[in-house]
């Protein structure tokens, strides 16, 4: 198996896959046998899933053997890891990709001679008996072609056909089968068609049999590219891990390490799956996942997150979640998931797409009457000709393709930029936003309040001593402003003490007794209420507010001591985001349960006019009703816990995440890094996706129209041209060709400068 | 000429009939798994009928090279598997409510569905 499971003193748990259990007692039986086995702790035998656990430090190939001698078979169970799973579609692409290749050269081999043979003036008709016998060695020679480089389309038309189901192959089958039968008709009975319609079209069978191959591995080639992003992040994840065993180091192979494992990760490494530091301290890298640059310092009881870098320390970190439950093997679910699914614009062509082919086939058809009823002679080569063509020049994949693909790059894109998006229909609504509402805390602003200002208006006090009272009286309120100051204190060396009689005042503050003294800690309600003469100094906390501070009045045996100010300082690029966000033309609005002073002053700054303030949570849908009414396309922008309602409610919430922290099930996008920047990006790459998809349905559509009626030989009566079969089969494979190319544009496109 | 022409709108009728009013035969599914090949353009059996309110699995073994037929979507029920080549991707259900379940490649070349329905009725 590998080198790294043979390592024979680790105790870990192994499952192997049973083949050939059928009945309970072959439970008991293999479950025996692999406990006689040296080093094995324990075995659980899982009988419905056919999977055996095996914990302790046994070599794998005893268990394998020990089962195989009670009379069963087993492997080893590797979880198809997605790594796997790439590098397995990898080489059977690349395999599928050279018999294509194969199998065009075999094909034009023929095809192309004859092509160039009959450009140049060379007789495809049949008239003499040699010509006769060399045209019919031709025909089966190229049946044999059809034979090795068509078989699939013949199999899978033939298929379909027996399931009613018709697809393209049906057809590329149709089409080339009809050129060759016909070309046989005319050599081996030529006297029941007319003289001037004995043409053979053998070149033409063999031509567009090679082409459409062509097309299909070029598209191959191209369709891999679509993944790349979903690559990217699947080679994110690391094969093995450095588990501590006792005193032992051992590498691990990833789907071995389990819950609960303490692992080491040196620098440079990678981390294998999610975790909580034990021991160390370290810097990582997490811009693979969140977009964001700098490295993100790690202390012990920080989480990490499997994929992400290690840059600095040495670290050891206990397993929390791994396999599937990892941040990143949910983000590469979602991402696939989300690259697999449809914007509603996608639809209409699915609608169509599932008509197409016997719509088709009508066509072609009515055609080939229409050139028997009033074509001019040799109205029969003509019926086949146009016929042949029509079914050879329809493309129901590129139809088929222009949706999926660009969403596909589209969704891969947006995940690189740390943003996740959940569907195609969240796609397609941010492509068309008109209005964005923006909450403030934690959303505009870092939603971490820290202390701005303490004025000392007492001066019996130090403002060491007032940061102290001020902590200790806090740290036993809950209230989010509350955390702030004590953690200032701590940040100064203060350490809060107890206080007792404490009361918290919902709305007003909080009260309580320390050293003696009678303490009020709250806003000017508070005061009011207590009839604390403020003097001169409610102006000073009207200028703390203009600045979207917070003032508190401290008041200490019922004189006003101080006031304290915290802020919730504004992230230091949303000014920019937000201005982007104007320059898109989108309505920016900004809502809030804070005061109005310093939602004003906050929305000030950042450069938004139009402010909802001390909007309470469950309010907040309502606000995006409001907008909606007025027919705005809106996008919410929120924490994803405390605005769930409204990003459920707009047309596209978005939820602005912390870090790795994926949040991810109320929202339609998810931003895994703080800055705004990430919802103006995710809502350029909707509308390059967008516009990506129109273009491609456009082509494709235009395509199937333009190009059937002409190679029904609608152009005929007024030019006197018809499309030749094999010009149709390049514009078929073409057409696809172009679509999946277009679709891979879209991994240009970079989010504007910043 | 005559006959031509009948020939042929009769080759028209027969596709109409073939692809669109043919209603084709359930695979009624009483047990809890069924193995459906993906292969040649068609999922086999493409349509399929089982008991509501019952955990049973699809189980897809894809024998068919073309990258058409690596992506199966039920878009009703959010599923968007990828399925590798020659191996069996099983997609587990525990309780489906009686309906159809429409199932797909990308581009809806492959198709297949699932019916779901009241124990009592099937």
């Amino acid at each position: 198996m590998n080198k790294l499971a043979k390592e024979p003193t680790a105790p870990l748990t192994q499952e192997l896959i049973i083949e050939g259990a059928n009945c309970g007692s072959c439970v008991n039986k293999i479950e025996k046998a692999l406990r006689n086995v040296q080093g094995v702790k324990d075995v659980e035998m899982n009988f419905a899933m056919r999977t055996v656990a095996i914990s302790g430090t046994a070599n794998i190939s005893p268990l394998i053997k020990a089962i195989e001698a009670v009379g069963y078979k087993a492997k080893l169970n590797k979880q198809n890891s997605d790594n796997d799973l790439f590098d397995a579609k990898e080489i059977a692409d690349q395999q599928y990709s050279e018999q294509l290749i194969r199998q065009m050269w075999i094909a034009l081999g023929l095809g192309l001679p004859l092509m160039i043979y009959s450009v140049f003036g060379g007789a495809m008709t049949v008239e003499t008996v040699l010509e006769r016998s060399v045209w019919l060695s031709i025909g089966l020679v190229c049946l044999g072609i059809m034979y090795f480089s068509g078989k699939h389309f013949y199999i899978s038309a033939w298929r379909s056909f027996l399931n009613h189901n018709a697809n393209m192959d049906t057809l590329i089958a149709l089409g080339t089968g009809t050129a060759w039968i016909y070309s046989m008709v005319v050599v081996t009975f030529p006297t029941v068609l007319p003289e001037m319609a004995r043409h053979v079209y053998f070149e033409a069978t063999a031509m567009i049999i090679g082409l459409i191959n062509l097309g299909l591995a070029l598209e191959l080639k191209a369709r891999g590219r679509t993944s790349e992003a979903i690559k990217r992040l699947v080679g994110l994840q690391p094969k093995t891990a450095r588990v501590i065993r006792g005193e032992k180091e051992i590498d691990i192979l990833i789907e071995q390490v389990i819950v609960d494992d303490i692992l080491r990760v040196r620098p440079g490494e990678k981390i294998p799956v999610d975790g909580l530091v034990t021991q160390g301290y370290t810097s990582i890298d997490e811009s693979m996942l969140t977009g964001e640059p700098m490295p993100v310092e790690k202390n012990e009881e920080d989480e990490v997150v499997a994929g992400t870098l290690n840059k600095s320390g040495s670290i050891q970190f206990r397993a929390t979640r791994i396999g599937k439950d990892t941040a990143l093997a949910q983000i590469i679910g979602m991402v696939k998931r989300a690259q697999n699914s449809k914007p509603p614009i996608g639809r209409l062509a699915d609608t169509i797409s599932a008509y197409f082919v016997p719509v088709i086939m009508i066509i072609s058809i009515v055609s080939a009457l229409l050139w028997l009823n009033f074509g001019p002679d040799p109205s029969l080569a003509f019926a086949v000709v146009s016929a042949t063509t029509v079914l050879i020049i329809a493309c129901p994949c590129a139809l088929g393709l222009a949706t999926p693909m660009s969403v596909m790059v589209g969704v891969g894109k947006a995940a690189e930029a740390g943003v996740l998006i959940r569907n195609g229909e969240a796609l397609q609504a941010s492509s068309k936003i008109t209005a964005m509402i923006l909450d403030k805390t934690g959303t505009i602003t870092e939603g971490a309040p820290k202390v701005t200002d303490v004025i000392v208006v007492d001066n019996h006090y130090t403002e060491n001593y007032i940061l102290k009272v001020a902590a200790s009286l806090e740290s036993a309120s809950e209230h989010p402003l509350a955390q702030a100051i004590v953690e200032s204190a701590i940040e100064q060396g203060i350490d809060p003490e107890m206080v007792t009689s404490f009361h918290s005042i919902a709305g007003y503050g909080v009260k309580a007794t320390f050293n003696n003294q009678k303490l009020l800690f709250g806003n000017h309600k508070l005061m009011l209420k207590n009839l604390i003469a403020l003097n001169g100094y409610v102006a000073k906390a009207q200028e703390l507010a203009a600045e979207a501070k917070t003032p508190m009045y401290l008041c200490i045996n019922n004189k006003l001591a101080a006031i304290i100010a915290v802020a919730d300082p504004i992230k230091a690029d949303s000014i920019g985001a937000i201005q982007r966000l104007k320059n898109n033309n989108i309505r920016v609005v900004m809502l809030t349960g804070d005061n109005r002073a310093t939602a004003n002053a906050v929305a000030k700054k950042v450069g938004i006019d139009e402010v909802y303030s001390e909007v309470p949570p469950e309010e907040k849908a309502k606000k995006v009703e409001e907008l909606q009414r007025q027919s705005e396309i809106v996008g919410m922008t929120g924490d994803g816990i405390n605005d769930a309602p409204a990003l459920a409610l707009a047309n596209v919430g978005f939820a602005i995440g912390t870090g790795t922290d994926v949040a991810i099930e109320s929202a339609d996008i998810t931003l895994m890094r703080g800055s705004l920047h990430g919802l103006v990006d995710a809502i350029s790459i909707s509308k390059a996706t967008l516009r990506n998809v129109k273009q491609n349905l456009f082509g494709a559509f235009i395509y199937n129209a333009a190009g059937v009626p002409f190679a029904a030989g609608i152009f005929y009566p007024f030019f006197g041209v018809l499309l030749n079969p094999v010009i149709a089969g390049v514009a078929m494979a073409l057409s696809s060709l172009t679509v999946v190319t277009n679709a891979n544009r879209l991994r240009l496109f970079k989010a504007q400068k910043r | 000429m005559m006959i031509v022409n009948i020939l042929g709108v009769a080759l028209i009728a027969l596709i109409v009939w073939w692809f669109w009013l043919y209603k084709p035969v359930r695979t009624v599914v009483d047990k809890s798994e069924i193995i459906i090949e993906v292969n040649g353009g068609v999922y086999s059996p493409a349509s399929i009928q089982v008991p509501a309110n019952q955990p049973f699995s699809l189980k897809f073994l894809r024998e068919d090279q073309s990258p058409c037929s690596e992506t199966l979507l039920i878009p009703s029920l959010d599923v968007s598997e990828q399925l590798k080549l020659g191996e069996i991707t099983q997609i587990n259900f525990t309780n489906l409510t009686p309906g159809e379940y429409v199932f797909h490649c990308q581009m809806q070349m492959y198709r297949g569905v699932l019916l779901v329905v009241e124990e009592n009725k099937s």
